[in-house]
């Protein structure tokens, strides 16, 4: 209990991670249809998106995006507060008054405190390792694909039997 | 426009990418000028930015112009390029040079509707690697490493060998854990320094508060772990001999001499630039073991070669046994092991070329991949077989040859450190390349010459070459074919004959570093 | 294999948490990576304090992605590029057995022409929406969630739900082979261009503030907004092209033909 205290809960994230990236890479290791190879593969990719994400975590702190640094309860200005009604109706309709007034906020309100947004960079970072995923998947099922084409199968050991026999289909 | 080289080295192979996307599939003939051409500015910007590097030390540059003194070093993404990658740089364009031309029609034959894909992952790829060589970013390098990996996924399985697809899957899985463990190694060194320039972190992690940190110290596991799968160190081989030796073959000239070498590369890089040479050698205290992981795979890389029938694969085993060279030598910790195994990634791109377009063209021509089917092919290929010839005196280690200077530094390195374990692996393995390759040599040379059953192979590639090239050159294949390899051949013996300038420039390198420079050789 | 398998799992688990008492706690603001270590502030600071004054952008994660690591995103589209390129490579066929004209999968009863009517109608009337939708986030980037590789996707959907509702040859119809992989490059090529001619006007690669020169009407900071933006739609192009390239190849085996 007082391990679980101690390196367990303020961890949660990371101890997550990791049970997840380790679900994903035990699938890739002994998994013998290709198809569930590929499904470790992408629990493995995500679970390093969790981890940077979490690093990026500010207790309290909200969105990288300046706009909403007034209407999520930090409104320490009058100027915001006085602000804060037609947000929510910037959200659906940008008009360039509502733009122009916002801009003018900002730099009313210069000190911005860093401590009220999550750090973007994991968010940026992640972006790419999401659309790396992406691309990897997508080449993956080709291959596969192709495989079954050949092959007649997305069992690794009937492949590897029928690479053995050189079998119908396969040029050695 | 001097100073736009380190950016337009790799933008000439993307918009040669990208130009051949756009006109060549209407006219695939259009595609192999666009490639040259492509590939031969970024060989000029190669050569140009060595000469500027040897002359007036690195070169530094930040895309988007992020470096005013308002800004932060590491807010922008950095290139840099010193002695050591511009070197590689040199040798990437070169090799990847050679490969187009060997390319020629070779490619068309191979991927008959597909050339103009062919031509744009060709250069996608020679844009990752190249783009790994001069980033000074370390998550940059991951994105770089996937462009290379995808490209390089799909070259593999785009042949029309079944068994290439499945080498090819084998390869995305191994290779998409490599990159993941370096991309979460990347993660832990950001947790722990806030930043993701090379030299941001290194600057920080000098503080010796992070010689005990055991987030860094699994960062360095996981990265080193990542690119020793990448690069097919040995427990971690497995992917690599079926997807060189199944694929294409201009696809296995250019993915042999330079996938392996740039994740050596990448990790001499991240042991000196981010971690630092102190750090790795003397905080961490592991190089005896990885030295003696690095004996394991030569001697191990040795056996599986001399264990194979094909000609390929033995070549692909033999790639496994010079990656435990060259990581056993940056793990000598000290100035001649690390020079010999920088030189080493020099010496055995060329090499390997050399023997891969050898073997690709004798496997062509006698319709056969094993190696007893090679009777009297000298007779018949002298010009091929000289090349053949000197990649294999290379690889056994005979002067003039680089493969002769480069085991000399890394004995050298290995007699100063004392690991005679490495010293004896290093000469059982040119033993057993010396017996590998006379094996071959006799099988060619004085093995009968079956003259009947090789004629009518002969016959078809007369035919399907020009008329005049048959019998000028008697058996030998197309002039765009043998030209690379004989290129390949001189360059391999004249970087033997001229290794000191290359040393020197290698030293240049390492100057000032602990552990590796030469001052620190010197006391 | 599953012994040696499991075994390397759990020494890999253990090895990545031994780690873990030793990382900053979660949430802290004051963390290396969010805060910085001692008198070095971390880059991340920089980000969300000088973004605005820099770009005068206010959603961070655009500024940062398109702007200081727009070199890394270009990349990223070059790998997504490559993944496109890469399926063709490896699937397409264009030879084999023709494909019967008129595919026997398509349910011809009375109830399955209701059920097309049905989807067929309410694709008509929300496909448009999506595009339009897509085109918002793809221009909204600068000031909500939102870019061009998420308006790209919603755009590549669209494409691919006509493929659904109606048949691969419908959507390919609208968006052809050749034109895919042509707008593939162009967005690249978008990209890449903006970065050449900041190199043309003798600055950095990428280096956006130089083109309030040639942009009328701009000064050097709105020049980087607006570039940022012009990039965005060149990611857009290419993820919207890809993502409709993988979904027809991956769908047909590399026909490009419905039924198989």
């Amino acid at each position: 209990m007082e391990f679980l205290n101690a390196s367990v809960i303020p961890y949660f994230n990371y101890w997550i991670y990791v049970v997840l990236m380790m679900i994903g890479l035990h699938a890739m290791i002994t998994k013998n249809n290709l198809i569930k190879k590929l499904i470790g593969m992408s629990i493995f990719q995500t679970a390093i998106i969790l981890f940077y994400v979490s690093i990026g975590v500010k207790t309290g702190s909200t969105i990288p995006i300046l706009e909403h640094h007034h209407d999520e309860g930090h409104a320490e200005t009058a100027h915001a507060v006085a602000e804060s009604g037609d947000h929510h109706a910037e959200e659906t309709d940008h008009e360039k008054s509502d733009h122009g007034n916002n801009e003018h906020a900002i730099e009313a309100d210069h000190g911005i405190d860093p401590d009220h947004f999550a750090n973007p960079l994991p968010h940026v970072l992640m972006l790419t390792a999401i659309v790396v995923g992406v691309s990897t998947l997508g080449v993956a099922l080709a291959i596969s694909q192709s495989i079954y084409k050949d092959f007649g199968s997305l069992e690794e050991n009937e492949i590897l039997a029928k690479i053995k026999q050189g079998g119908p289909g396969v040029d050695v | 426009m001097s100073e736009q080289l380190p950016a337009i080295i790799l933008l000439a192979p993307l918009f040669g990418a990208l130009l051949t996307g756009l006109a060549g599939n209407r006219d695939h003939r259009r595609c192999f000028p666009i490639l040259i051409s492509a590939l031969a500015v970024s060989f000029g910007c190669a050569i140009a930015l060595l000469v500027q590097v040897s002359q007036s030390g690195p070169i530094d540059y930040f895309v988007g112009g992020w470096n005013t003194e308002r800004v932060p070093l590491g807010v922008g993404i950095q290139l840099r390029i010193d002695a050591l990658n511009a070197l590689l740089l040199v040798v990437i364009t070169t090799v990847a040079l050679l490969t187009a031309v060997y390319s020629f029609r070779r490619a068309g034959e191979e991927n008959t509707e597909k050339t103009p894909q062919f031509y744009m992952l060709f250069q996608m790829l020679c844009v990752g690697l190249l783009g790994i060589t001069v980033t000074a970013d370390a998550f940059n390098l991951f994105v770089l490493v996937e462009v290379s990996s995808l490209t390089s996924y799909a070259l593999v399985a785009m042949g029309s060998k079944s068994r290439g697809t499945v080498a090819a899957f084998n390869y995305l899985i191994m290779g998409t854990v490599g990159a993941s463990f370096y991309l979460l190694g990347v993660g832990y060194l950001y947790m722990q320094t806030g930043t993701l320039n090379m030299a941001a972190i290194h600057e920080i992690l000098a503080d010796p508060a992070f010689g005990k940190s055991s987030t860094v110290f699994v960062a360095f596991i996981l990265i080193l772990v990542g690119v020793w799968i990448k690069m097919a160190f040995f427990p971690l081989y497995g992917w690599l001999p079926n997807a060189y030796s199944y694929c294409p073959s201009t696809t296995s000239c250019l993915l042999a001499p330079l996938m392996t070498k740039v994740s050596v590369y990448v990790m001499i890089r991240v042991m000196l630039s981010i971690f630092g040479a102190d750090w790795v050698f003397q905080s961490l205290g592991w190089s005896h073991t990885v030295v003696w992981l690095a004996v394991i795979a030569i001697l191990a890389g040795s056996v599986l070669a001399l264990a194979q029938v094909e000609l390929k694969k033995m070549l692909c085993y033999l790639i496994v046994a010079e990656v435990g060279y060259m990581v056993g030598g940056a793990w000598l910790a000290n100035h001649w092991g690390m020079v010999g195994a920088i030189y080493h990634i020099l010496a055995d791109a060329f090499m390997t070329l050399c023997l891969f377009i050898a073997a690709n063209i004798f496997i062509k021509h006698c319709r056969a991949d094993r190696i007893d089917q090679l009777e009297g092919l000298f007779k018949r290929m002298p010009l091929t077989s000289t090349g053949f010839v000197v990649g294999a005196l290379a690889m056994i280690g005979v002067p003039p040859t680089a493969g002769f200077f480069s085991k000399w530094y890394l004995l050298r390195g290995g007699i100063e450190s004392g690991q005679w374990g490495y010293v004896i692996a290093l000469l059982v393995s040119s033993l057993v390349n010396a017996v590998l390759f006379f094996r071959i040599i006799e099988i060619a040379y004085f093995g009968k010459n079956p003259a009947e059953s090789h004629d009518h192979a002969h016959d078809e590639d007369s035919h399907q070459g020009q008329a005049g090239e048959a019998t000028l050159l008697g058996g030998e294949g197309r002039p765009a074919t043998v030209i690379p390899l004989l290129i390949t051949a001189a360059i391999v013996i004249l970087l033997g004959v001229f290794n000191a300038p290359v040393v020197e420039i290698i030293q240049q390198a390492l100057e000032g570093m602990p552990v590796v420079g030469a001052a620190a050789a010197a006391r | 294999m599953k012994w040696f398998g499991l075994i390397a799992t759990v020494f890999t688990g253990i090895l990545l948490l031994s780690a873990v008492p030793d990382f900053a706690a979660f949430g802290d603001p004051d963390s290396p990576a969010n805060g910085g270590l001692g008198d070095h502030p971390s880059v991340s600071q920089y980000y969300i304090t000088d973004t605005y004054t820099d770009t005068k952008v206010p959603n961070i994660v655009t500024a940062v992605l398109a702007d200081y690591r727009g070199y890394d995103t270009m990349f990223e589209t070059v790998v997504i590029f490559a993944a496109g390129i890469a399926i063709f490579a490896i699937l397409r066929s264009f030879s084999g057995p023709v494909a019967p004209s008129h595919p026997t999968a398509i349910d011809t009863s009375v109830e399955g022409d209701h059920q097309r009517i049905i989807i067929g109608t309410t694709c008509r009337v929300i496909i448009p929406v999506i595009q339009l939708f897509a085109l918002y986030v793809v221009a909204h980037g600068h000031h909500s969630p939102g870019g061009g590789f998420q308006g790209g996707v919603i755009l590549g959907a669209s494409f691919i739900l006509v493929a659904l509702a109606k048949d691969l040859s419908a959507a390919l119809g609208r968006f052809s082979e050749k034109r895919y992989l042509a707008l593939g490059s162009v967005g690249i090529l978008i990209y890449a261009g903006f970065g050449l001619l900041c190199v043309a006007l003798e600055r950095n690669f990428l280096d956006y503030e130089i083109l309030h020169r040639i942009m009328p009407a701009t000064d050097p900071i709105m020049a980087r907004s607006h570039s940022m933006l012009g990039v965005e739609v060149g990611v857009a192009f290419t993820v919207t092209a890809i993502m409709f390239a993988i979904y027809a190849n991956l769908s047909s085996k590399g026909r490009l033909e419905q039924g198989f």
